[in-house]
């Protein structure tokens, strides 16, 4: 277990080398962000002056063994924009983007698991029905115009929620975290049923298929014969069997939920992570993107691990710590 | 559980209420364009200047038609053709306590060119000035290298800093809040990158009273949300109306919206410069050519016959803009009072595209940024349909702002689309980066990405850059537009963008040419 956790770990590092160069060539063939950052009306000088002071007057393999040698000290270089480190800058941002994530996955995970359960035991039924429907209505919807269409309702139309922007914040383990208190969680709200409603079709859907597969399997017929009470089948057999798939989905869609949260993050005016890489792509704000990714990158690669672990456990017949592979 | 459910919901509603019924004073208006630094100094950038001019003032202060007004100066002169003497308001007081005097200016001077890491300096604006030193505490004598008659206009563009803290302060102590000491009429509360700036009313702040004690910015990036939250009453007052929706604000009741025409032109560039083989030009069935049409002036006209301004302004842009005939609208200084927008004449286009020997016709492909002006995209297809209909078959090709620039400013197009806006709010701001001869030494071209080079139009540029006599120097400035637009078409222009607030009814913005959005200048209304 302990040397198979340490190699992925190894692996990762790997990863992360190889996403840097991209990141750092493919924007570098982007444009010149000097032409970007300084203002239309600068003359040479200050073009001159802009680039020495951000440290792209040197060639680009320059700039990336800076980048290098500042990476292994945890720098990974100021923000051109902000002048303060990109680390930094993202890490500011990063629980505003957690919070919603997780308000988000707890929303379609609570919602979608009994939803998905009821649809597969009962196919036939018109609530099920319903559900289904409703679950291609959350697939196909883009989110721009939900986010926009909950807007219009909750808080043009009815007044009951604000439109936009982030709650008061309470501090949590160090952390500004603004779903703790009421008002924050108003706030809340519409981003995060906006931003849950394609994750929530899509556990809905995921469950009602592995219901419908495995409730057709020996093993739950057994159980049925062997006298268990229907609780216990579904609660126990069935729920368990049908987890592996769904945590793997799951924990992949918190990665992407986290990473991506950038159209409602733009909509809602929600101040986190996702806003800020577009600005800085725009801006050409090398420092900051590179960092982003690295960070989300890192992430993707924890959560894929830490879903591994899971099965493990979920899973008896799978076995981690001796892969030959 | 129940109970615990009604209480909550009670609280709810309760705070709902609240929320409601905020406090009359208070002032909450979305931005469109995140504020990325309080240091005054660090980021010349539209949002961080128009904010940093709450809690910070100018010398000379430009109204909402860039004309330019006293602010800290009370006066301003040339003493002869290198020297200026300024005279500073009286009894004014920054935040902190302290009395505003000529030290203060001299040490803003002093740091306006030194801020590390600065991506966009305003050392541009004082570099000028060679000599600066208080004859006393009130009066400021400066003197430039060579005749600067733009000196007042660059005196509006940097923000004071009391001396202590222009001496010390890094662009870190501005963003926590421990620098922003200025003069203005608010003073900073909270600034969360992205997110918001709050502010307070300045009490001893010596001229006119805002009507508003507590100001809050709200940045809201995306368009319809901006809409919605000032439709929510989330907020009072938004800025960047979109395009498409100001007709329906314009009809509702609780909404009153404010607009003026900008400093910002949009206008076509195209390859004068290269003899031949420039890279987008080709025969009407998409060869390679060899010559150049574009450096014929007669071809330049033909392309600007061939655009319908006026449908342009009316379907794409629903009337927030103004067909333009030259580089800024004729209210500015030093514009041309004889040039007109262009009418549409495809037959007139035809017949110059003959006289200058492409009677068939070339093609073209035109480039253009798709996220940098209002409904850029839009207005470059027209474009490039216009000039298809009318004998010059046009590729159509649009790009980020990012990808654009850089490609452009390396020559890469033949024929592109992009905006100006004049900074100064007078002529010679577009006339030395869009058609003055490159000259990078100079800082002369520095947008002009078609390379445009006439030595009667420079000649004249220069001559009015050096004139201090501000009459002589406006007749200087329409004759080198006359020349440059009206005589060699050196660029295309189509129209200046209008920019346009919208408030709840109970209030009104004065709309400004320079698209600042300004909590000390919305009004209750009366």
């Amino acid at each position: 277990m302990f040397v198979y956790i340490l190699r992925r770990l190894s692996q990762t590092a790997l990863v992360l080398a190889i996403t840097s160069v991209l990141v750092f060539g493919g924007l570098y063939l982007v444009g010149d962000p000097v032409e970007i950052l300084v203002n239309p009306s600068a003359d040479q000088i200050e073009k001159e002056r802009a680039a020495a002071a951000l440290g792209l007057d040197k060639p680009i393999h320059e700039q990336y063994l800076t980048f290098v040698k500042g990476a292994f000290t945890g720098n990974l270089g100021n923000s051109f924009v902000y002048a303060r480190p990109a680390l930094e800058v993202i890490f500011e941002r990063m629980p505003a983007t957690l919070e919603l994530a997780f308000l988000a996955m707890v929303i379609a995970v609570v919602l979608g698991i009994p939803l998905g359960l009821y649809a597969g035991l009962r196919p036939a039924s018109p609530v099920s029905k319903a559900i289904m429907a409703g679950s291609i209505l959350g697939f196909s919807l883009p989110t721009f115009w939900v986010g926009l269409i909950l807007i219009i309702v909750f808080a043009v139309q009815l007044g009951w929620l604000p439109s936009t922007g982030r709650g008061p914040t309470t501090e949590f383990l160090g952390l500004q975290l603004s779903i703790l208190n009421a008002e924050g969680l108003r706030y809340a709200l519409l981003p995060a049923v906006n931003l849950a409603l394609f994750k929530l079709s899509l556990i809905i859907r995921l469950t009602r298929a592995q219901v419908r597969e495995q409730s057709l399997l020996d093993y739950i017929k057994f159980a049925r014969a062997k006298g268990l009470s229907t609780r216990r089948v579904i609660g126990v057999h069935l729920l368990k069997n049908i987890m592996i798939p769904l945590v793997t989905v799951i924990g992949l869609e918190l990665g992407s939920v986290i990473a991506f949260a950038v159209v409602t993050e733009t909509i809602f005016a929600w101040p986190g992570m996702g806003k800020l890489v577009i600005d800085s792509i725009f801006q050409l704000d090398r420092p900051v993107v590179v960092a982003y990714l690295l960070v989300v990158v890192f992430m993707f690669i924890l959560i894929n691990l830490v879903v591994d672990l899971l099965y493990s456990i979920l899973d008896p017949r799978v076995r981690l710590a001796d892969v030959k592979s | 559980m129940l109970r615990t459910f009604h209480r909550a919901a009670g609280a709810a509603i309760l705070s709902l209420a609240l929320g409601v019924s905020a406090h009359a004073a208070d002032l909450t208006i979305g931005l469109s364009t995140p504020v990325t630094s309080l240091d005054p100094h660090f980021h010349n950038l539209t949002p961080n200047n128009s904010l940093g001019r709450h809690v910070f003032e100018t010398l000379v202060r430009q109204d909402e038609s860039q004309r330019m007004q006293p602010g800290l100066a009370e006066s301003w002169k040339a003493i002869n053709d290198l020297e200026w003497e300024i005279k500073l308001r009286k009894g004014v007081k920054f935040h902190n306590g302290q009395n505003f005097t000529a030290d203060d200016v001299i040490a803003t001077f002093k740091r306006v060119p030194n801020v590390p890491n600065s991506p966009a300096s305003f050392a541009f604006f004082v570099r000028p000035i060679v000599e600066i030193k208080a004859v006393d505490p009130l009066t400021l004598r400066l003197k430039t290298d060579k005749p600067h008659p733009l000196l007042p206009n660059d005196m509006g563009a940097v923000m004071i800093l009391p001396k202590s803290v222009a001496e010390t302060a890094k662009t870190e102590d501005f963003n926590s809040g421990k620098a922003m000491i200025g003069t203005g009429p608010y003073r900073l509360v909270e600034y969360v990158a992205g997110d918001r700036v709050v502010l307070k009313r300045n009490d001893a702040y010596y001229g006119q009273k805002p009507a508003w004690e507590n100001v809050r910015f709200k940045m809201i990036p995306s368009a319809p949300a901006r809409v919605a939250a000032l439709l929510a009453g989330d907020v009072q007052m938004i800025e960047g109306v979109p395009t498409a929706d100001i007709a329906k604000l314009s009809k509702d009741s609780r909404v009153s919206v404010s607009s003026a025409v900008s400093n910002r032109i949009i206008y076509l560039h195209m390859d004068s410069g290269r003899e031949k083989n420039s890279p987008f030009v080709t025969t009407t069935d998409g060869k390679p050519m060899e010559a150049n049409p574009l450096r014929d002036p007669r071809v330049r006209r033909a392309i600007s016959k061939m655009i319908d301004r006026d449908t342009i302004v009316s379907r794409i842009m629903e009337g927030q803009g103004v067909p333009a005939g030259q580089l800024l609208p004729e209210q500015f200084f030093g514009t041309s009072k004889t040039l007109k927008p262009e009418k549409y004449d495809p037959e007139g286009a035809k017949k110059l595209l003959a006289e200058a020997g492409y009677p068939n016709g070339f093609g073209l492909t035109l480039h253009a940024p798709n996220n940098r002006y209002i409904n850029d995209a839009q207005i470059a297809q027209a474009v490039a349909q216009y000039l298809s209909r009318n004998g010059i078959p046009t590729k159509l090709e649009t790009m980020p702002s990012n990808v654009f620039f850089s490609r452009g400013s390396k020559l890469e197009f033949s024929f592109l689309l992009a905006g100006w806006g004049a900074e100064t709010g007078e002529t010679s701001s577009p006339l030395r980066a869009l058609l003055a001869s490159f000259d990078q030494k100079a800082g002369l071209g520095t947008a002009n990405r078609g390379r445009f080079s006439d030595p009667g139009v420079d000649a004249l540029l220069t001559q009015a850059l050096t004139t201090i006599d501000d009459t002589k120097r406006g007749i200087m400035l329409a004759r080198a537009s006359d020349k440059a637009v009206g005589e060699l078409m050196g660029l295309v222009p189509l129209h200046y963008e209008v920019s346009t607030w919208a408030t709840r009814k109970d209030m009104a913005y004065k709309a400004r040419a320079d698209q600042y959005t300004f909590a000390f200048e919305t009004r209750p209304a009366k």
